[in-house]
C-alpha cells in the first residue's frame, strides 16, 4: 500500500513536471507582451520594445525563460503580473477561496438535487416522469454555460431585484409553477390514477397557495420562520427522515426524532438571544451544528434498543435540520437592515462580483451579502452539472435495482422502502465516489466561463485576464495549481473507491 | 459485441423476453435455436426472430431509426444545416439569401426589429422573411446572414473536429490496446496529461496560439490571409487535438479485450498481419463504442467552440462565431435582445440534436438494449393466446389498456356486458399481469 501510494504521488509530481514544460511553452508561444507596443505610434516606441524585451527576457532562448519560472517556483517566487506588477501569490491567495467556494457550493447542490432526482428517474422508469427528466436533462446538457449566465444576469438578476423592490402577486406565474410542482410530485409519487389525483391536487393547492402567501403577504419585505415555522417545518422534516431512514413502524428511531426536534424547538428562544448577545463567525456556527448532533446522536443511543444507529443517524437529521432552520431564520431577521443598507441599494440580488465592495458589517449581513452574489453564477454551474449528475445517478440505479441481491432483498419479503433505501441506494451511490472527484475538475473549467461573466475575481478569471493581457507568470501558477488539484483527486477517486468496494484491490 | 456476459441483462431485456416468452410457449411459432442457452428458450428464441439474416450494420441501423429522439434530431440538424448552407453558399456555390457579406451594414430598418413574421396560425400575419428576419444588429449588419454565417461555422468545426478526433483518438487508443506493456504506459501517461486540465483551459491558450502566432512570428501577408480564411478548419484541427483522449481510453478499453478472443487468435494463426488484425478484425467490433463517444464529442465541441469564440479565444474577426455573436451583443440585451435568442437557440438546438443522436446511437449498439413490444402489442399476444373471438377480444383489450392503472375488476364489466366477455377480459388481463409481474 505504502509503496502504491509513493509510486503514485512520483508518478504525479513526473506528470506535474512534463505539464509544466509543455505548458510553458505553449505559453510562451501564445503570448505576445509586444503586441500593444508593435501597434502603437509612440516616438520612442524602438526603446520601449527594447525595455519591455529585457525585461521579460525575450530575446534569451525559451529555455532560459522557463528554466528562471521553474526555479522560482519551486522555491515559492511564482513570479509576478508583469502588466500591474503584482506578485503572484498575492493575486492567487484570494483567488482560491473565491474559486473553491463556487465550485463546492455548485457541486453539493447539484450532486444532491441531481442524484435525488436521477434516483427517483431510475425508481419510475418508462414514465412519463423518467421520460420528461430524461428530456430535461438532455437540454440542460446542451445549454452553453455563457449563455445561461448571461441570461441570469440580464434577465433573472433584474427582474428579480424588481420584483423584490415591490412583490406582487403574478397569476400566471403562481398558477404555471403549481401546475409544474403538482405534475413533478404526481410523477416522482407515482401509484393508481387516484392517488396521482390526490397527490396533484394536493402538491399544486400547497405550492400555489405558499407562494400567493409568501408574496401576498409582504413575507418578503421582512422574511422569517419565527418559531412556529421552524417547528412546523422541523416536525415535517423528523417524520420525513423517520419514514426513509427507519419507517414511522420502529417506534424508538420515531421517538428519538421527535425528542431532538422537541429540543431543536425548546432551544430556539435562548439560541436567538445567544445569536444576539455574540458576534457569530462560521467556526461557530459549525461548531453549535456539530454540538447539536451530537446531543441528537446521544438522545438516540439512549433510547437504545436492537438498533440504536438507525435511531441515533434519524436524529442526527433532524438535529441537522432544526440547526439549520434556526440558523436561516436568524439570517432572514437581518434581511431587511441589508437590503434597506446604502451600499445594496435595494437591490439585493448581485450580478457583479463575490461580495458588495466595502460592505462592513456583522456575520449575519456579510452572510446574506455572500449567498445573494453566489445565487446566480451557482444556478448557471449547477443547471449544466445537475443533468449530469441525474443522467449518470439514473443509470447506476437501474444497474443495482436489477441485481440479484435486489430480488432476493424482495423475496424474502423486505418492504420496498427497505429494499430501496438500505440495499439498493447504498450500492447505487458507490461510483459517485469515483464521479465526483473527476467532476469537481471539470467545474473548474467551468467556473472560468462563469466567473468571467459574473466578474468574480477567481482562479478562472485571473487566467482569462492573464491570458489577454500576455501575462505568462500567472497562467503558469493557474496551470500547475489547476493540474495539481485534478491529480490529487484523481488519486482521491481511486482510494475512495477502493475504500468503499471491497471488490478493488489496490495493488503495487 | 460481448453478449454472453452474464453482467449484461438489463431490467428492459429481460422484462420483454419475459413476456414474449409466455407467448411463445403457447404460440410454438418460433423455435430455439440454441438449447443450451442459460437465459431459456424464449429469449433466444426472439433474439434470432428479430435479427434473422441481418447483419451487424442491418441490426443496429434498425434500432437506430426506431429511435424517435434520435430520428427527430437528425432531421433537425440536416434541416438546420441545409439551410444555412444554402443560405449563405458554400465554397465557391452562391447561396440564395440576398445579403452574402455578415459584415455589410445597411440602413436601420424599423429600428432593426426582426422583419420575420409567423405564419397565420401561430398569432402572426402570415408567414414572410422580410428584408432582415433576424433582425439588425447596433450598426445595422443583417443578423440573419451573420447568423447563418454562425451556424455554418458551428457544423464545420463539429465534423472537421469529429474527424480529428476520430483519426487521433482511434489511433492511438488501437495501438495502446493492441500492442500494451510500453506503447500502453506512453501513450496513456500522454492522454493523462492531456486530461488533467480542463479542455477549455487547453482550448483558450491553444487559440491565443493561433491568433497571436502570425503577427508575433512575422508571417507573410498570404499566409496569415489564408489562416485567417481558415480559422474555423484550423481551430476544429487544434481542439480535436485535445479532445482525443477519452476516445482513446475507450477505444483501448475496447481493444485490450477484444485481443484476447478467439477470433483475433485464429486471424494471427492463419497469419494476419498486425495491421489487418486491427483493422478488419478488432476495429469493426469496436465500432461502437467509437460512434456513441464520437456523438458525445462532437455536441460537446459545438457548446466548446461556442464558449471559446464568446471569451474571444476561439473563433476571430472576421469570421462569425455563434459564441462571438452573443459576447458582442450582450450588452445590447436590453434595448435588443433578439440579438441574443437566435444565435442562443441554435446553438442548443445543434447541441440537443446531436446529443440526442448520441443517444439513439447508444441505445442502436447497446447488445442489452432490446425492443420493448409497446403495451397494445403485448395485449395483442396475450389475447392471440386465448382461443376467443378476436375482434371482440381487441375491443375488450383496448378497455383494459385504458384500466391498466386501475384495481382490477372494476369499470371493464359495466361497459361490456355480456358473461362471455367478462370472462375474456380477465382472461387478458391475468396474461398481461402474469408478464409484468415477471419482471418484479
Amino acid at each position: 500500500m505504502v509503496r502504491y501510494i509513493i509510486r503514485r504521488v512520483l508518478l504525479a509530481v513526473g506528470t506535474l513536471l512534463v505539464l509544466s514544460v509543455i505548458a510553458h511553452l505553449m505559453i510562451d508561444t501564445a503570448v505576445d507582451p509586444l503586441e500593444d507596443l508593435r501597434l502603437s505610434t509612440n516616438p520612442n516606441k524602438e526603446l520601449l520594445i527594447a525595455n519591455r524585451t529585457a525585461m521579460l527576457e525575450l530575446d534569451k532562448p525559451w529555455i532560459i525563460r522557463y528554466w528562471h519560472w521553474l526555479s522560482g517556483f519551486v522555491t515559492g517566487d511564482w513570479g509576478e503580473a508583469w502588466v500591474s506588477h503584482e506578485p503572484v501569490t498575492s493575486l492567487l491567495g484570494n483567488a482560491i477561496s473565491v474559486s473553491f467556494s463556487l465550485v463546492i457550493v455548485a457541486t453539493a447542490l447539484a450532486l444532491v438535487l441531481g442524484c435525488t432526482i436521477g434516483i427517483v428517474s431510475a425508481l419510475r422508469q418508462y414514465t412519463g416522469f423518467d421520460y420528461s427528466i430524461t428530456f430535461v436533462s438532455f437540454v440542460l446538457y446542451s445549454l452553453p454555460v455563457f449563455w445561461v449566465a448571461v441570461l441570469l444576469k440580464q434577465f433573472m438578476a433584474i427582474g428579480l431585484n424588481d420584483f423584490l423592490g415591490n412583490p406582487s402577486v403574478n397569476w400566471t406565474v403562481v398558477i404555471a409553477v403549481s401546475v409544474v410542482f403538482g405534475l413533478f410530485w404526481m410523477g416522482a409519487i407515482g401509484g393508481s390514477t387516484k392517488r396521482k389525483g390526490i397527490v396533484f391536487g394536493t402538491a399544486a393547492v400547497v405550492t400555489g397557495g405558499t407562494l400567493a402567501g409568501i408574496i401576498g403577504s409582504g413575507w418578503l419585505d421582512a422574511p422569517r420562520l419565527s418559531i412556529i415555522g421552524v417547528a412546523v417545518i422541523g416536525l415535517a422534516g423528523a417524520f420525513a427522515v423517520t419514514l426513509l431512514t427507519a419507517g414511522t413502524g420502529n417506534r424508538l428511531a420515531l421517538f428519538s426524532s421527535l425528542t431532538t426536534w422537541g429540543i431543536g424547538v425548546a432551544l430556539y428562544y435562548p439560541l436567538m438571544s445567544y445569536f444576539n448577545a455574540y458576534a457569530m463567525s462560521w467556526s461557530m456556527s459549525i461548531l453549535l451544528l456539530l454540538s447539536a448532533i451530537g446531543v441528537a446522536c446521544l438522545v438516540g443511543f439512549l433510547f437504545g434498543g436492537p438498533d440504536r444507529a438507525v435511531s441515533m443517524r434519524g436524529a442526527s437529521f433532524v438535529a441537522a435540520i432544526m440547526g439549520i432552520l434556526t440558523w436561516v431564520d436568524r439570517l432572514l431577521q437581518s434581511y431587511p437592515a441589508y437590503y434597506n443598507n446604502n451600499l445594496v441599494h435595494k437591490r439585493p440580488i448581485g450580478t457583479i462580483g463575490a461580495m458588495t465592495p466595502n460592505l462592513q458589517s456583522d456575520y449575519w449581513i456579510m452572510t446574506i451579502d455572500r449567498f445573494t452574489h453566489i445565487l446566480l453564477p451557482t444556478i448557471a454551474l449547477v443547471l449544466i452539472s445537475f443533468a449530469s449528475y441525474t443522467r449518470y445517478q439514473r443509470g447506476a440505479m437501474l444497474e443495482v435495482m436489477n441485481q440479484d441481491y435486489i430480488r432476493t432483498a424482495r423475496a424474502k419479503g423486505l418492504p420496498e422502502r427497505v429494499v430501496i433505501m438500505r440495499h439498493a441506494l447504498r450500492n447505487a451511490l458507490m461510483p459517485l465516489a469515483a464521479v465526483i472527484p473527476i467532476d469537481l475538475t471539470s467545474l473548474v473549467g467551468g467556473a472560468v466561463m462563469t466567473e468571467t461573466i459574473f466578474g468574480w475575481s477567481g482562479m478562472g478569471r485571473l487566467f482569462i485576464t492573464s491570458l489577454r493581457q500576455h501575462e505568462i507568470d500567472p497562467l503558469m501558477s493557474y496551470i500547475i495549481i489547476v493540474g495539481a488539484f485534478a491529480i490529487i483527486m484523481a488519486l482521491l477517486a481511486d482510494f475512495l473507491y477502493a475504500l468503499l468496494d471491497p471488490r478493488i484491490r489496490v495493488n503495487a | 459485441m460481448n453478449t454472453d456476459d452474464p453482467l449484461e441483462d438489463f431490467p428492459d431485456g429481460i422484462r420483454a423476453d419475459s413476456m414474449i416468452d409466455a407467448d411463445n410457449a403457447n404460440d410454438g411459432l418460433v423455435e430455439s435455436t440454441d438449447p443450451d442457452d442459460a437465459q431459456g428458450r424464449g429469449d433466444n428464441a426472439i433474439a434470432v426472430k428479430e435479427v434473422e439474416g441481418l447483419s451487424q450494420g442491418q441490426i443496429v441501423w434498425r434500432r437506430f431509426v426506431r429511435h424517435k429522439g434520435a430520428m427527430i434530431g437528425m432531421s433537425v440538424v440536416l434541416l438546420i444545416a441545409i439551410f444555412a448552407f444554402s443560405a449563405m453558399g458554400f465554397g465557391p456555390v452562391e447561396g440564395w439569401w440576398q445579403y452574402q457579406d455578415p459584415l455589410r451594414t445597411h440602413s436601420m430598418l424599423n429600428n432593426g426589429h426582426p422583419t420575420l413574421t409567423m405564419p397565420v396560425w401561430l398569432g402572426g400575419e402570415g408567414f414572410a422573411l422580410g428584408d432582415h428576419p433576424f433582425g439588425q444588429d447596433n450598426i445595422g449588419t443583417d443578423y440573419f446572414a451573420a447568423v447563418m454565417a454562425g451556424i455554418k461555422t458551428s457544423l464545420v468545426v463539429m465534423v472537421v473536429l469529429g474527424i480529428t478526433v476520430l483519426i487521433v483518438g482511434v489511433a492511438i487508443g488501437a495501438l495502446a490496446g493492441y500492442y500494451r506493456n510500453k506503447v500502453d504506459l506512453w501513450l496513456m501517461r500522454l492522454t493523462d496529461l492531456i486530461i488533467v486540465l480542463p479542455t477549455i483551459v487547453i482550448g483558450a491558450v491553444l487559440g491565443r496560439l493561433l491568433a497571436v502566432a502570425p503577427d508575433k512570428f512575422g508571417w507573410t501577408y498570404e499566409t496569415t490571409q489564408a489562416i485567417y480564411r481558415n480559422m474555423p478548419v484550423l481551430l476544429a484541427i487544434v481542439l480535436g487535438l485535445i479532445l482525443w483522449p477519452s476516445m482513446a481510453r475507450l477505444v483501448r478499453g475496447d481493444f485490450m479485450t477484444l485481443r484476447t478472443r478467439e477470433f483475433v487468435d485464429s486471424a494471427r494463426v492463419a497469419g494476419a498481419s498486425d495491421w489487418r488484425i486491427i483493422t478488419k478484425h478488432i476495429l469493426p467490433n469496436a465500432m461502437g463504442v467509437i460512434i456513441v463517444n464520437l456523438s458525445l464529442i462532437m455536441s460537446q465541441s459545438v457548446v466548446l467552440e461556442t464558449a471559446l469564440s464568446f471569451l474571444g479565444f476561439g473563433i476571430t474577426a472576421p469570421n462569425i462565431s455563434l459564441g462571438r455573436l452573443i459576447s458582442d451583443n450582450q450588452g445590447a440585451f436590453q434595448t435588443r435582445p433578439w440579438l441574443f435568442w437566435w444565435p442562443g437557440l441554435f446553438i442548443i438546438l445543434i447541441a440537443l440534436c446531436v446529443n440526442f443522436i448520441g443517444d439513439g446511437l447508444r441505445d442502436a449498439f447497446d447488445p442489452r438494449g432490446k425492443r420493448l413490444p409497446s403495451k397494445k402489442e403485448m395485449l395483442k399476444a396475450s389475447i392471440k393466446s386465448s382461443p376467443t373471438n378476436t375482434e371482440l377480444d381487441e375491443a375488450v383489450a383496448e378497455l383494459i389498456e385504458d384500466e391498466t392503472d386501475a384495481p382490477a375488476g372494476t369499470p371493464a364489466e359495466t361497459t361490456v356486458p355480456g358473461p362471455q366477455n367478462a370472462t375474456t377480459a380477465n382472461d387478458a388481463r391475468d396474461n398481461t399481469q402474469e408478464g409484468v409481474e415477471d419482471n418484479g
